[in-house]
């Protein structure tokens, strides 16, 4: 079958709300209107408002009741209709729902998913463009997912469904119906927690994921043609906990390290990353650990406002050029 | 538990004066337990915030009777009674407060920051008014799996500011879930007076913009709290929607241990100590013909045996051990959550 990523999301749900009826979606306009991306679409006609649940606008809400169904068996996959909105729900994941097995020592689980539509480069300008996940890669007792294509879409939010804790499912709004590809029929999962090389490559390694994989890719293939350099790409997947294994193969394999993230330079996963690479793999390294990021400026709106801030194809090239080069 | 039976002279069935002995016993329990973590924190074997509630026990007593097991009580952070009565025994509470490794959370968060999700206890964060969204969630739960059960989340008047309350109460309104709001108006959040938090007198008057009904009572008069609550909860099990309930009360002690209050003024808090809930309580007992002076006698060597065995069961307990600090992050895969036990299902008051 061959499906865009938000097909992936809506088949995901549709199977899991089958397979186990403990798995309800919940959210501000998911029921009728099938989601503002309508990842939730045809969810109502099959399994009714009992368990696809439309809620007034209230984040923290919608996180918080996700987290009182959870805690008593349910399995909620509770949407924020923007990433952005995340913030006004930010307590509630990072202080409730985080910290939930700790205080009652190991004695609860939380299996709750927070869907949240990311991303830049749909003219979203500041409050619908945001890559929030480095709010809460740092905290304890949270997933940080970030699929970049249809099948990890899929496979990883069923793993995240599955999973006894509460999974940040970051999607890429403009991916949804931008890339597609043919899927396997029946169930697969993704495991959570595990990298992926996307192409393999000797001279210099990109280590991204989410929206900026695409781009990765057509650098490494445009550099790949006009400079004759090989480059290998792995897709982190999932940010919390980070595959480090994967990170440092990569880093010992080719000796560069270029991190590429949409999310903001300061404070973005890829500080983190050439953390672990600069501690566990200095002696392979020929090069510096560059990173290619947004801008450290909200995501302005205006075409030209937006094109600086953001990384593209190009920003991406340069710094692999760049990084050969030293 | 209720095997107290020293009603002579009594004009009443056994089963209600075990009741009220019960009830009785639980107001001394939670007041012994309170003021016992207040000393052990003078004498630093408590360390950390300590959030009394003395005072308030009539609310969590007359509440929580009515309770049955499979219910979900999130309590607030003054609220140990709603441990001691859901079931958590107390010498895991004691260890709880100690940061002991046999406490509710094993040393991983202070006071009452642990819970017991098997007890239908939730362990509240800090950040008041948070729960009141769990308990929503709780209730909608209920409600879709047609369980018999309720959830309460107890909060005070501070909390009452926050987003989260309003979120909470209006999404109960729009489901007609199956929840409990109560709130202890004890007058003061930290230091700050209820004029400077509110403009109106009543938190309850709340109630009617979410759709369901709010409720006054005094919160330092058993009788009050239990009438109300027996009615008004019964209703919420059988489908009627969410309720609130306003108890009226006052916080004796400040704050926390180290806030010595010194906003108050101390007329107000001697006015408010002469309507103390266990004293009005006694004169009821006394009135109705029963031998007080042997309820008490008896009440207190149960209480101060429990609260005894209690400290000795934390001091006695280790400390948990530093590599414990990573344990307890992530739930490994197949962990299943824990609802509460229902396995005794109609236990009033336990």
């Amino acid at each position: 079958m061959e499906a865009t990523y938000i097909k992936a999301i809506n088949a995901a749900l549709h199977e899991e709300m089958r397979r186990d009826e403990n798995v309800f979606v919940m959210g501000e306009d998911v029921a009728d209107l099938g989601g503002a991306f309508k990842a939730t679409e045809g969810l109502l006609d099959v399994f009714g408002e009992e368990r696809v649940i439309d809620t007034p606008i209230s984040e923290a809400l919608i996180v918080g009741a996700g987290i009182g169904a959870a805690i008593l068996g349910m399995r909620p996959v509770v949407e924020m209709q923007f990433a952005d909105f995340i913030s006004c729900g930010f307590d509630q994941i990072v202080n409730t729902a985080a910290t939930l097995r700790y205080r009652h020592g190991g004695k609860a689980a939380c299996p709750l998913v927070i869907r949240a539509p990311s991303g830049a480069g749909v003219h979203g300008a500041l409050f619908h463009s945001q890559n929030p996940e480095a709010w809460f890669t740092r905290v304890p007792g949270l997933k940080v997912v970030a699929p970049a294509t249809p099948y990890d879409a899929k496979g990883i939010l069923k793993s995240a469904i599955r999973d006894g804790n509460p999974v940040v499912y970051f999607e890429h709004k403009r991916l949804y119906r931008s890339i597609k590809e043919d899927l396997p029929e029946g169930d697969f999962t993704v495991p959570i927690g595990v990298a992926e090389i996307r192409k393999p490559g000797d001279d210099l390694s990109i280590i991204t994921y989410g929206g900026t994989l695409g781009q990765s890719l057509d650098a490494a293939r445009i550099v790949e043609k006009e400079d004759g350099l090989s480059v290998e790409v792995l897709d982190l997947r999932t940010l919390l906990p980070l595959d480090r294994e994967a990170i440092l193969a990569t880093a010992r394999k080719t000796g560069k390290v270029l991190v590429v993230h949409e999310d903001r330079l300061t404070g973005g996963i890829g500080g983190e990353v050439a953390a672990i690479v600069a501690e566990n793999a200095f002696e392979y390294l020929d090069g510096p650990v560059r990173r290619v990021a947004a801008l450290d400026a909200p995501v302005a709106f205006s075409p030209p406002l937006e094109n600086a801030i953001l990384p593209n194809t190009n920003k991406i090239v340069d710094a692999i050029r760049s990084l050969a080069a030293y | 538990m209720a095997e107290t039976n020293v009603a002579r002279g009594a004009a009443e069935p056994a089963p209600r004066v075990e009741y009220e002995l019960q009830l009785y016993y639980w107001m001394k329990l939670i007041r012994a337990f309170e003021e016992r973590a207040s000393r052990l924190h003078r004498q630093n074997k408590i360390f950390g915030g300590v959030y009394s509630g003395a005072g308030q026990e009539a609310i969590v007593t007359g509440i929580c009777t009515p309770l049955r097991d499979g219910d979900f009580v999130a309590p607030l952070h003054r609220d140990l009674g709603v441990f001691l009565m859901r079931g958590v025994d107390p010498g895991r509470l004691m260890a709880q407060l100690m940061g002991k490794e046999t406490g509710l959370s094993r040393g991983k968060d202070s006071f009452l920051h642990g819970g017991d999700l098997e007890l239908g206890v939730f362990g509240s964060t800090s950040m008041l008014g948070s729960s009141l969204p769990v308990a929503a969630g709780a209730a909608l739960k209920f409600k879709m799996k047609k369980n018999p059960n309720v959830a309460v989340a107890f909060f005070g008047e501070g909390a009452s500011s926050r987003g989260d309350v309003h979120e909470a109460m209006n999404f109960a309104g729009v489901h007609k879930l199956p929840v409990v709001f109560v709130c202890e108006n004890n007058r003061y959040a930290y230091s700050t007076p209820l004029e400077k938090q509110m403009a109106i007198e009543d938190v309850a008057d709340r109630a009617v913009a979410y759709g369901f009904k709010g409720y006054t009572c005094s919160g330092n008069d058993l009788l009050a709290v239990l009438e109300l609550s027996e009615r008004v909860i019964e209703r919420t099990r059988a489908g009627e929607g969410p309720v609130l309930i306003e108890c009226k009360t006052y916080r004796y002690r400040g704050h926390s241990e180290h806030d010595a209050a010194l906003y108050r003024d101390q007329e107000e808090l001697i006015e408010w100590q002469s309507r103390d809930p266990i004293p009005r309580f006694e004169f009821y007992l006394e009135k109705k013909g029963h031998d007080l002076k042997h309820i008490r006698e008896q009440i207190d060597e149960r209480v101060n045996q429990a609260v005894q065995a209690a400290v000795e069961f934390a001091e006695n307990s280790p400390l948990p051990e530093p590599k414990e600090a990573l344990e307890d992050i992530y739930a490994p895969p197949g962990a299943a959550p824990i609802p509460p036990n229902t396995s005794s299902n109609g236990n009033p008051g336990r």
